[in-house]
């Protein structure tokens, strides 16, 4: 049985290994100064690189949180603190609901509601779409970190004269505050890692970006064109494309743990 | 010969009984600092404070004693209206402090005046000793650095741990042990300068020499405070109040000075609790 | 921190030492009254048995309250203990200078003056047993009340002795019954005053020493 367990353990790391296996071995050679800062070249010429797509994914990503978490936050703070009723019973499930739903659904309501009122793709849009995939998550994540900080400490606070509000804000939430990072995260990874609603919004652009108004590149989509495409050096840009991703989520998430990071 | 003399003098029987309490407390020699009256308490359709009348004099101690599921916490929490945060509660009945409706004024401003101490010790996990204490003053708007300091040092003071604590302010307020801890959160409580003090079951989480020590400060905080202690250790009543509130199935049985109580109860419902044959 | 436990404790043992000192000096009186014939010193020793009565209440008050309110265990439960039956004790001592101071009047009122036999030793000696068992209590000496227990022996023979004498001396001349009767009264009274010092001395030993000493159970048998 003990055995099992360790087996079991051990091949559910196997996925990981062999994406970090593909990606090194078949991107690392694309890797240069050239690809973090150059454009794409036109068919047929070599070298040029993806410097737009890194710029742009930091770009939508970005967008995407100033959407994603401060409504995620807040739901999450409700949700934990003053939801104990219907209503918050009620915007729960259809916070679960809205996790599960496909991101290519996600990607053609964003499109409904900023790429056709405004008759152009754009970041912006790009942003939206990624903010709603990233708000359940973070929402969820928010809601049962707080969950877990002692109701005793709440008591403590409140019993102090501390407004409730301040309780929550001021000493509750920084207890959360690691686990609560954690998911947030865990969002920025998804929506960083997300084609198929930007396909709908953000479009694609081979050009650095001028204006959040208009297409915008991103590491993703420039994966799925160059994947799909007959030629070598894309597909090896593709995989350097792909290695770059894990390695902005991995950067990303040390960092943001550091900055964080309590003193006790 | 020696029968002749024995028989003018009668020896007197010794003879031994309790005085008439000349020294025990009367409530009439204080003033009131918080009145109870006619004070009902539902959770939902549970019925659990029955009309509870009683004084709480200043600068004395009064325990709440009585078996589990008394009302004894409800009615303590009900005095800085912490049991407000249980959904579906509700309270009829008068309680004043200083002659004030407790539930006419803001609750936040209550709980300024009157701090409570909770069974197991809980300092803030994300701060330091020093940030613990100064935590109250702070969150209420406090930004003068010389004078928080002040405050901190002497709350620490007045909660016998500055000593103990002086040379590492800035430790964890977690990293002390179970009856530091507990004083720390006396201190937190003092610092925002209250009248009253609640304390529920303040020494049960924690052995038998951090809870004599917290018997001892609570003798010398009565001297500024008036304090109100919740406990289901008898012992710990008779030793430390000067008054004690019997509490059964949500009634108050008996009130009386705590010689009183512990020498000759009036209800033959207090003696069988204190004398252990029931509950 | 000292307790407050503490405090209380040394205030009682404060009111038992005030106690001692009230009973000894009432004997005192009372001895004089008998030595000097003097009436001054037999009024005095009433006044003391009115402060003598209202410190035992106050101090039985306060064994109550040490025992209710403070669960005393080991030694400070038998120092309680110690303290209730040394507070009777004492009571019942400042009984017995009463007694005495009445047969000292008793004794002025007589129109001769009898000899007092040995009723100067025997007072000498219980006065001597009261103070060793006080001192005995306050330093915490086992030896000292040990010692105590140890003389009380010396006034019942002296006391058997001097009741011996009285009887003689009022079969050959009845005339002296009244002195000789209040001279065996007075003995009588002093002899219960070293039983009870003894009382005493065997209390600080328990508390002390935890010993329970069974010094009359001889005495009970003789007797």
């Amino acid at each position: 049985m003990y055995a099992l367990c360790i087996a079991s353990a051990l091949l559910a790391l196997v996925p990981l290994l062999l994406i970090f296996y593909h990606t090194i071995s078949l991107g690392a050679g694309a890797l240069n100064v050239d690809f973090f800062t150059k454009l794409p070249k036109p068919v047929g010429e070599p070298g040029g690189g993806l410097g737009n797509a890194i710029v742009g994914t930091l770009i939508l990503v970005g967008l995407g949180s100033l959407l994603g978490l401060p409504v995620g936050i807040f739901a999450g703070i409700y949700l934990s603190e003053f939801g104990k009723n219907k209503f918050g019973m009620t915007v729960r499930f259809m916070t679960d609901v809205l996790n599960g739903v496909p991101s290519i659904v996600t990607g053609v309501v964003a499109y409904t509601i900023v790429v056709l009122p405004a008759k152009h793709f754009s970041a912006y849009a790009g942003g939206v779409a990624l903010g709603i995939l990233m708000i359940p998550i973070i929402t969820r994540t928010t809601e049962e970190m707080l969950k877990t900080v002692p109701n005793s400490y709440r008591e403590a606070a409140l019993a102090l004269g501390i407004p409730q509000w301040k309780t929550t804000l001021r000493i509750i939430f920084p207890a959360a505050l690691g686990g609560i990072v954690t998911g947030i995260m865990l969002a920025v990874a998804r929506a960083a890692g997300e084609t198929a609603p930007l396909l709908f919004t953000a479009l694609n652009n081979r050009f650095w970006h001028t204006t959040l108004d208009q297409p915008i590149a991103s590491l993703t989509v420039f994966i799925y064109n160059y994947g799909v495409s007959p030629f070598e050096d894309w597909i090896a840009q593709a995989w350097a494309g792909a290695l770059v991703l894990i390695l902005l989520i991995l950067i990303l998430s040390i960092a943001v743990r550091v900055a964080t990071r309590q003193r006790f | 010969m020696e029968d002749i003399v024995e028989k003018m003098d009668i020896e007197k029987k010794s003879s031994f009984a309790i005085p008439a309490s000349p020294a025990a407390l009367s409530m009439k020699d204080h003033t009131t600092k918080i009145n109870a009256e006619g004070i009902n308490a539902y959770f939902g359709k549970v019925h659990a404070l029955k009309n509870i009348s009683f004084t709480i004099p200043e600068n004395t101690v009064v325990a709440i004693i009585g078996p589990s599921g008394c009302g004894k916490s409800t009615f303590l929490r009900s005095i800085n209206r912490m049991h407000e945060l249980v959904p579906d509660s509700r309270i009829t009945g008068r309680l004043t402090l200083d002659g004030e409706d407790i539930y006419g004024m803001d609750a936040v401003v209550v709980r300024k005046r009157i701090g409570m101490v909770f069974q197991k010790p809980n300092p803030f996990p994300t701060m330091s000793i020093f940030d613990n204490v100064a935590a109250g003053l702070r969150m209420n708007g406090v930004r003068d650095r010389k004078k928080i300091t002040e405050i901190v040092e002497k709350s620490l003071q007045h909660a016998a741990l500055w000593n103990e604590v002086k040379d590492s302010l800035s430790k964890s307020g977690v990293s002390l042990s179970g009856g530091q801890q507990q004083r720390l959160c006396i201190a937190r409580t003092l610092a925002v300068s209250p009248e009253v003090i609640l304390m529920d079951e303040p020494a049960s989480a924690l052995d038998p020499i951090s809870t004599a020590k917290i018997e001892e400060l609570i003798y010398e905080l009565k001297k500024e405070y008036t304090i109100a202690i919740v406990t289901h250790n008898m012992q710990q009543a008779a030793r430390v109040s000067d008054f004690t509130a019997f509490f059964y199935m949500g009634e108050l049985i008996e009130y009386d000075a705590t010689k009183t109580i512990f020498t000759m109860p009036k209800k033959k419902q207090t003696e069988d609790y204190i004398t252990g044959r029931f509950g | 921190m000292e307790r407050h436990f503490e405090k209380e404790l040394e205030k009682l043992k404060g009111k038992i030492n005030l106690l001692f000192s009230l009973v000894t000096k009432s004997l005192e009186s009372s001895i004089e009254a008998v030595m000097k014939n003097s009436e001054p010193h037999a009024k005095a020793v009433y006044e003391y048995e009115h402060s003598i009565n209202s410190l035992e209440l106050e101090i039985d008050n306060g064994v109550v309250d040490l025992l209710a309110l403070r669960q005393p265990v080991a030694s400070d439960l038998r120092l309680i203990l110690a303290i209730l039956k040394i507070n009777n004790d004492l009571e019942r001592i400042g009984d017995h200078a009463v007694n005495i101071a009445e047969s000292a009047q008793g004794l002025i009122e007589t129109p001769e003056q009898e000899p007092l036999l040995k009723v100067p030793q025997m007072a000498d000696h219980a006065m001597a047993m009261l103070r060793d068992a006080n001192q005995s209590f306050n330093e915490l000496n086992a030896l000292l009340a040990q010692k105590v227990l140890e003389r009380d022996d010396i006034i019942d023979t002296m006391n058997r002795e001097l009741l011996a004498e009285v009887a003689q001396l009022i079969k050959e001349d009845q005339s002296t019954i009244e002195g000789n009767l209040q001279l065996a009264r007075i003995s009588r009274n002093l002899e219960r005053v070293a039983d009870l010092t003894t009382n005493i001395a065997e209390e600080v030993i328990f508390y002390l020493q935890a010993r329970v000493v069974k010094h009359h159970a001889e005495e009970g048998n003789q007797k």
